[in-house]
Parts: structure tokens; C-alpha cells; sequence
């Protein structure tokens, strides 16, 4: 038992959410987004309000805009993402690999929205 | 839900030890049920020589994602091939197949016609419940319900019994919520407390589903929201084992008369809980790739043993 306890251990530590692995979580996605959002925005100046998704997050996370603005989600992960607002006001298809998704909002108000496969990613569009 | 990370190896060693220790080997699962409780006896080959007449096999093969061709594995389909060719080559021919879901990647016809096909030439019965990427076609599932969910009810929920064993296919990617993870729901739940009223608490059971039963990592969404209430009604009995897919890697846990296992994918592998950016397919070296991905055989045997399992490759 002895031996089989200790090839236990390197597993037990790889799932400890220790501090190290708070500090990769909370910097990897930013520090990514922010890199990707660098790249994808030289390529998409000329289409303003885009909302993307890298790493299974959306950049930016909030987004404000007018009242009549479409905003467009593009996705580029390599696997299916979609957007669904909390509401219900939208709800996008499955978004596969370089696939998009554009919504005009009429209203003013606070539109949460999630990814309805990957519900823990989360955004917010403000239209004022 | 409190935070609930598998990394409480403290108490309980024993053979938790055994079980983590053939896991990890990455071989093959072969669970033998009896007497409720599990235990693993060796690698597919050796255990399957070893078994008695009145044993029988079930297999675990999940996450087969056909129509992904990505960096992490440009063909899914090639890879399910392997894996069902080491199934068609066993020795001892396995009852039945559990797929804890996503068959396909995107909920096409196409994908399910392919997968249906390879899965067929097993020549044995499949029992299926839908992972998240089984239900985005246009209707949110009614291409997966129409194909697997003959019998069942709600999104695709069912049970059985086979040699003795009460066996639970349930549903959790369904309804999702923004900032939640997996997902169950009160009809489901009630089903489930209405199907296991009358079961002795002798009665081994084996559930499965997609999403891990308990949370692995919830950063990633990797676990089910109200998954601790169905783990609730399932206290009483004196063998449970919980077999998920959704993470493309294995994961064993062992508490109490619970035991948890998580299966590979056949298609990519994914990366182990915060050591990346995201859960995103993981792309390794091509001539690593099959060492990342396999099938789990589950072996029952009839008598007062306990159930035990192996999980191989498509190296091996």
C-alpha cells in the first residue's frame, strides 16, 4: 500500500486549487483575451461593436452602446460557443469555429448574457 | 453549492489507493459489481481471462465528438474507429456499451449517421445520454430524442435493470443557467426519488450522465448544480458508482459507498482542472494523442465481489 499511496500524491496535488492555479486562472483568460482582442481587433476596425470569444470568454466582458446599435459575437475558439441573453430578448444558434452572431437592440436597459453551453461564461451589453 | 475539488485524499485510503493506482496507470476500467462494492482486478486482458461464466462486461466510452477536426485531433471519426476495434477484438464480448455523451460535435444528421455507424459495428446494445453538443441543432435536441430517446423520458432520462444492477442514464445539459453548471431540474429529480422508492438498499446501482455528478472544477462549470440532491436520494444504497464524461480525462473518487469515475474521450484531450487558460481541446504531440484518449471496460460478477473497473488507451 505503501507504494501505491505514494504514486497517489503527484494526483491529489495536481487537483489541489492551490494558489498557483488561482493566480493561472485568473491571469491566463485576461492576459489571453487581451491578446486575442489585440489581434482581433486590427483585423474587425472596420466592424465596430464586436463582441468576441477566445478561451471561453467574451471580450469585453461588458460592453456599452446606443440605443439601435447591432453588436456582433464571432467566435474563435475551437468549440461550439452560443449567447444567450438571461431574458430571453435573444438567443443565438451554436456558434462553431469562426461562425457569428449579430442582434440590434431597440431597447434601452442591461442585457445579461451566457453562453448556453458553457454556462460560466458570462458578458453584459449596456445599451443607454 | 460549496466549492468541492477531488482533492480530499486524506482519509479513506484503502482501496481507494487501488483503484486511483489502476486509473492512473492508464490501462483499461474493468468494474466488477458485486456485494455493491467496487474494486478494480486488472487490465482488460488479464481480467477478462480471469472472470468467471457468470460475470458480465459493460463498457463506458463518452465524449466521441464526430465532426470535430481540429489542431487537437483533425479526424474523431478515426479515432472512435480504434476505439470500437479494440472493443470488436476483446475477448470477452461486452453486454452492453454506456455513452455518457457528446457523440457528436455540432448535433448534425451527418455526425450522428457517421457515429451510429462506427458504434454499430460493435455488434452490442448502446445505452446513450446526451452531452451538451447533442443538443444544438435547430430544435435543441429533438435530432438527439428522436434517434436515442425511445423509452425514456423528459430530455432524455431513463433506468434499467440488468443482472441485478439498477442502472440510471440521467440528463444534466439541458436548461443551463448563466453563471450555473450542470443541470438536472426538478422534474428529472422527482422521476428520479419516484424510480428509486421501491429499490432495496441492496441494490447495486450504477447512474450515469454527462456533466460530473459532483464538481470537479467549478471555474470550468466542471460539475452539476444540484447534483448533490440527486447524490442525496442515492445515499441509502450501498453501492453507487457515478460514471460522467464532459472532461476528456479521468478522474476517480471514492466516498463512502460512492465511487465517481470520469472517462476519456475518444475524439481530444482536455486539459487537467486550471493548468490552462481554458477547457479547450488540448493539442499534444500527434504520437501522444492516443495515450490521451480510451474507453473504460466495467466488469459484473455475480457473487459476493465487488465491482471494479479498468480504463485503457487506444495506445495500449
Amino acid at each position: 500500500m505503501r507504494s501505491l499511496v505514494s504514486h497517489l500524491r503527484p494526483i491529489a496535488a495536481r487537483f489541489t486549487p492551490g494558489r498557483a492555479v488561482v493566480v493561472a486562472v485568473l491571469s491566463g483568460p485576461i492576459v489571453g483575451a487581451l491578446l486575442a482582442f489585440g489581434t482581433v481587433a486590427a483585423e474587425e476596425t472596420k466592424e465596430a461593436n464586436v463582441v468576441t470569444i477566445d478561451n471561453f470568454t467574451f471580450t469585453p466582458p461588458e460592453f456599452t452602446v446606443a440605443v439601435g446599435t447591432t453588436v456582433k459575437w464571432i467566435n474563435h475558439d475551437d468549440i461550439p460557443h452560443n449567447v444567450i441573453n438571461k431574458d430571453k430578448a435573444f438567443r443565438s444558434k451554436a456558434l462553431d469555429t469562426d461562425d457569428s452572431y449579430s442582434f440590434t437592440f431597440a431597447s434601452a436597459g442591461t442585457y445579461d448574457y451566457f453562453c448556453g453551453l458553457h454556462p460560466h461564461m458570462q458578458g453584459k451589453i449596456v445599451v443607454k | 453549492m460549496a466549492k468541492n475539488g477531488l482533492d480530499d485524499h486524506e482519509k479513506g485510503l484503502g482501496r481507494r489507493e487501488v483503484l486511483e493506482c489502476m486509473v492512473w496507470a492508464g490501462t483499461g476500467v474493468l468494474w466488477t459489481i458485486s456485494g455493491g462494492v467496487p474494486h478494480s482486478v486488472g487490465l482488460i486482458g488479464e481480467a477478462a481471462a480471469a472472470e468467471p461464466a457468470t460475470g458480465f462486461t459493460f463498457l463506458q466510452m463518452s465524449d466521441s465528438h464526430i465532426g470535430f477536426d481540429k489542431a487537437a485531433n483533425p479526424d474523431a471519426l478515426g479515432t472512435l474507429r480504434e476505439a470500437v476495434a479494440k472493443v470488436k477484438a476483446m475477448p470477452t464480448k461486452p453486454a452492453f456499451i454506456i455513452h455518457t455523451g457528446d457523440i457528436t460535435h455540432l448535433s448534425k444528421p451527418a455526425e450522428f449517421d457517421n457515429a451510429d455507424k462506427v458504434f454499430s459495428e460493435t455488434g452490442v446494445q448502446i445505452h446513450w445520454v446526451p452531452g451538451e453538443h447533442d443538443i444544438i441543432d435547430e430544435d435543441r435536441g429533438k435530432a438527439y430524442l428522436e434517434r436515442y430517446g425511445k423509452g425514456a423520458k423528459g430530455a432524455g432520462w431513463y433506468s434499467y435493470d440488468d443482472h441485478g444492477v439498477h442502472f440510471i442514464g440521467l440528463v444534466n445539459v439541458v436548461d443551463l443557467k448563466g453563471g450555473g453548471l450542470g443541470n438536472l431540474g426538478a422534474e428529472q429529480l422527482a422521476w428520479l426519488e419516484a424510480d428509486l422508492k421501491d429499490r432495496s438498499n441492496s441494490t447495486p446501482i450504477v447512474v450515469f450522465a454527462h456533466i460530473p455528478m459532483q464538481i470537479v472544477y467549478k471555474e470550468w462549470g466542471w460539475g452539476t448544480e444540484d447534483g448533490m440532491k440527486a447524490l442525496d436520494l442515492l445515499k441509502r444504497f450501498g453501492s453507487v458508482t457515478v460514471l460522467n464524461g464532459h472532461i476528456h480525462q479521468l478522474v476517480q473518487k471514492v466516498e463512502g459507498n460512492m465511487t465517481f469515475h470520469t472517462a476519456m474521450s475518444t475524439a481530444f484531450p482536455q486539459p487537467a482542472p486550471g493548468s490552462a487558460p481554458s477547457p479547450g481541446p488540448m493539442v499534444v504531440p500527434a504520437d501522444q494523442l492516443r495515450s490521451k484518449l480510451g474507453l473504460s471496460t466495467i466488469t459484473v460478477m455475480q457473487g459476493n465481489k465487488p465491482l471494479a473497473f479498468v480504463d485503457k488507451t487506444l495506445a495500449g
